[in-house]
């Protein structure tokens, strides 16, 4: 049973998310009208939306605490925010700005806020190793910290999770592998890829609990992902937890999604986790006046993180040569040609 | 350029011009029409048409069977071009990003570049790897790097690096005609993706016939007397850019196309350098331990008699950064390669 206040966390969390991405997509195609260039504009490079897989990331991440580690792959802003990564420094760092959380190196698809243990990859299934990894640290220090790895069902067929399902079982790790199914790996169906629908199946191979939900209904996520995380809490081990969630953009901004049927995009669209939790909330007795309070929430801090992104400024050039080590050798050279000038980190 | 290149270009001067993309695919559709044996695989490869557009059109004339679709599985698939080669089929298998190779590095460099050697030449891996590579669209760290030398430096593959359309095609046929094993790696800016602008110059003249380009025929893409500026992919039109600058201060700069670095043209790049005496070697790969420094090497080996300046542009020793000033910064611009050209001189 998930409680009214957790209802109205998941429901802000996922609406924050929807609100926030709605709003990066505005400011990512400013610059790119009338010719899509995807380098052009303030947001430039890919940026891949989560629209319809907001429940995923608010209903697993609201069983975390701020110990717990996330790891993300490269559609990551529903799970970020859900987990409560400063949104003001992650909006600066999609614009690429100074103070952004990587000081504009990482991106929309490196976003890294140690603060809340939340890290991103861009590359398929390789969040899933280090999330074990983090595992491990909690079961070797004694802690009650538990991992979770997102991937999408793309992800599953994948070595290094399939590799990271056995070895989080066979050392019975605090690890949670939450797979987020749009049934789509860009343009490839998921029938034309795997012989196996639910890729929850993939557990009983290792040995790790599977479990799989659908977003439509976010209180069973929570629900399953309860479960999931207290499992792991308690030291009883991974779970594989997958969430049928629903693909209502393309892959990336630019995607033409000329491959996709009408009438599929249609149906994702149709069915929306999020006006199906609103009804939740109105069963549970939350009043209108209260689900607009939490909209407005959410959208003040959308707007107030947007504008305060572009508000900072860009990185100096020279930052680029910063960072490569913590303890910086000083062979690190610029790309000066002729003199011996060295970069920023002397 | 060989005389024979020549005859099918200018042959077709007058006639039309191909993007990069187009160029590659009407390779690929030749020599699949002419070998039941050759077949695509990769990730986005059918419907979509490849997501950098190369294999744009082919799932329609060759159906699923031979324009395959496969899981985000690269050790399995890239894997399985290795055992369909060795088997005599003559697999071509695409990496999404050469980024991506890291998860599949085993399949590439202890499998399919060393079966022939390790088996004493009795086994042969006809296959073709391709890869987008390159930057400049602020695709950050995982998705902007070319990784030439990482696979030049790894015995047993040829590399090839086209930077024009009519390269692309030549150079296509000979990889899949080839008994050995090809990493083909074209670079996303200048392949003519409608969402990703290309530089003037990749789209060139295309004959419609199929032609070969011998691998390890460096092209002199513009002629010179002061300064030798040996490149590749990319940079090839960024050097050309600098060399109409450079003119204009009566700068005379030739610029030579590796458009293969294995096996490397060495004659050629020497032949340059003896006339030039200046050797300014540009790369949009990490600096340390690459390609600059091979060829600045395989200058310096064969005599320092004709060596009087050398500079070296590259990316620096940082994985390249996302926003817009810092990869900027680290890849190589049109005015680095003019200030390298200038310090080659001496001029400051």
């Amino acid at each position: 049973m998930v409680a009214v206040n957790e209802l109205q966390e998941m429901y802000e969390n996922m609406v924050t998310a929807r609100q926030y991405e709605e709003r990066l997509q505005e400011e990512y195609m400013a610059g790119k009208q009338p010719a899509f260039d995807i380098s052009a504009g303030p947001i430039p490079g890919e940026l891949h939306l989560a629209a319809g897989h907001e429940a995923a990331g608010a209903g697993v991440c609201q069983h975390l605490r701020d110990d717990d580690t996330v790891t993300a792959p490269h559609r990551p802003h529903h799970i970020a925010i859900a987990k409560g990564v400063d949104l003001k420094r992650m909006t600066a760092e999609i614009f690429g700005r100074e103070s952004g959380l990587s000081g504009g190196k990482g991106g929309h698809m490196h976003l890294f806020d140690p603060d809340v243990n939340f890290a991103c990859s861009g590359i398929i299934a390789e969040g899933c190793p280090p999330a074990v990894g983090a595992g491990l640290a909690a079961k070797k220090r004694n802690t009650d910290s538990v991992a979770v790895a997102f991937l999408g069902e793309g992800a599953i067929d994948q070595g290094a999770f399939l590799e990271s399902l056995n070895l989080a079982s066979v050392q019975n790790l605090p690890v949670v592998f939450v797979v987020e199914d749009n049934d789509w790996a860009i343009s490839m169906p998921k029938e034309r890829v795997t012989d196996v629908e639910n890729g929850a199946q993939r557990a009983d191979g290792f040995g790790l609990q599977g479990m799989r939900v659908d977003a439509d209904d976010a209180v069973a996520v929570s629900e399953a992902a309860r479960e999931a995380v207290g499992r792991a809490r308690d030291g009883n081990g991974p779970t594989l937890l997958e969430v049928q969630v629903h693909r209502r953009m393309g892959h990336f901004m630019g995607d033409p999604e000329s491959y996709r049927p009408d009438e599929d995009k249609d149906a994702a669209e149709q069915r929306d986790s999020i006006e199906r939790l609103e009804s939740d909330l109105q069963a549970h007795g939350v009043d209108d006046e209260t689900i607009d309070d939490l909209r407005s929430r959410a959208h003040d801090r959308v707007e107030e993180a947007i504008e305060w992104a572009k508000d900072q400024p860009e990185p100096e050039s020279e930052d680029a040569y910063e960072d490569v080590f913590v303890n910086p050798p000083s062979g690190v050279t610029d790309n000066e040609p002729s003199t011996a000038d060295t970069g920023g980190d002397d | 350029m060989a005389q024979q290149e020549k005859d099918d270009a200018s042959g077709q001067q007058a006639g039309r011009s191909l993007t990069m993309s187009r160029a590659m695919v009407e390779a690929i559709a030749h020599e699949m029409r002419a070998d039941d044996e050759v077949f695509y695989m990769g990730e986005d490869v059918a419907d979509y048409g490849g997501i950098f557009d190369s294999t744009e059109g082919l799932l329609e004339e060759f159906g699923r069977d031979r324009i395959m679709d496969v899981p985000i599985s690269e050790t399995a698939y890239l894997g399985a071009a290795v055992g369909a080669a060795q088997e005599g089929m003559r697999p071509i298998a695409e990496l999404m990003f050469v980024d991506f190779f890291g998860v599949a590095m085993d399949q590439i460099y202890n499998q399919m570049a060393k079966n022939t050697y390790m088996s004493g030449g009795s086994v042969n891996v006809p296959m073709v790897l391709t890869a987008a590579v390159g930057g400049t669209y602020n695709d950050a760290a995982q998705h902007s790097q070319t990784l030439y030398g990482t696979f030049a430096h790894l015995p047993g593959m040829k590399v090839v690096v086209p930077s024009t359309a009519y390269d692309a095609k030549g150079l296509m046929h000979n990889a899949i005609r080839d008994d050995d094993p090809v990493v083909y790696m074209f670079h996303k800016r200048l392949m003519g993706i409608g969402w990703l602008p290309a530089p003037d110059g990749p789209k060139t003249g295309v004959p419609e016939d199929d032609y070969t380009i011998p691998f390890g025929s460096a092209d002199v893409k513009r002629e010179g007397a002061d300064v030798t500026v040996v490149t590749l992919g990319l940079h090839v039109h960024r050097a050309l850019e600098a060399a109409a600058d450079l003119a204009d201060d009566g700068i005379d700069i030739e610029v030579v196309d590796l458009r293969t670095l294995v096996p490397l043209d060495t004659d050629t790049i020497r032949d340059s350098v003896a006339k030039t005496g200046h050797l300014v070697v540009v790369d949009e790969d990490y600096r340390s331990y690459g390609v600059t420094g091979e060829i600045i090497a395989s200058v310096a080996e064969a005599g320092l008699d004709d060596l009087e300046a050398v500079e070296r542009v590259a990316l620096p020793d940082v994985p390249i950064p996302y926003a817009r000033p810092m990869e900027d910064e680290v890849v190589p611009g049109t005015e680095d390669i003019a200030a390298a050209v200038r310090a080659a001189r001496g001029d400051e």
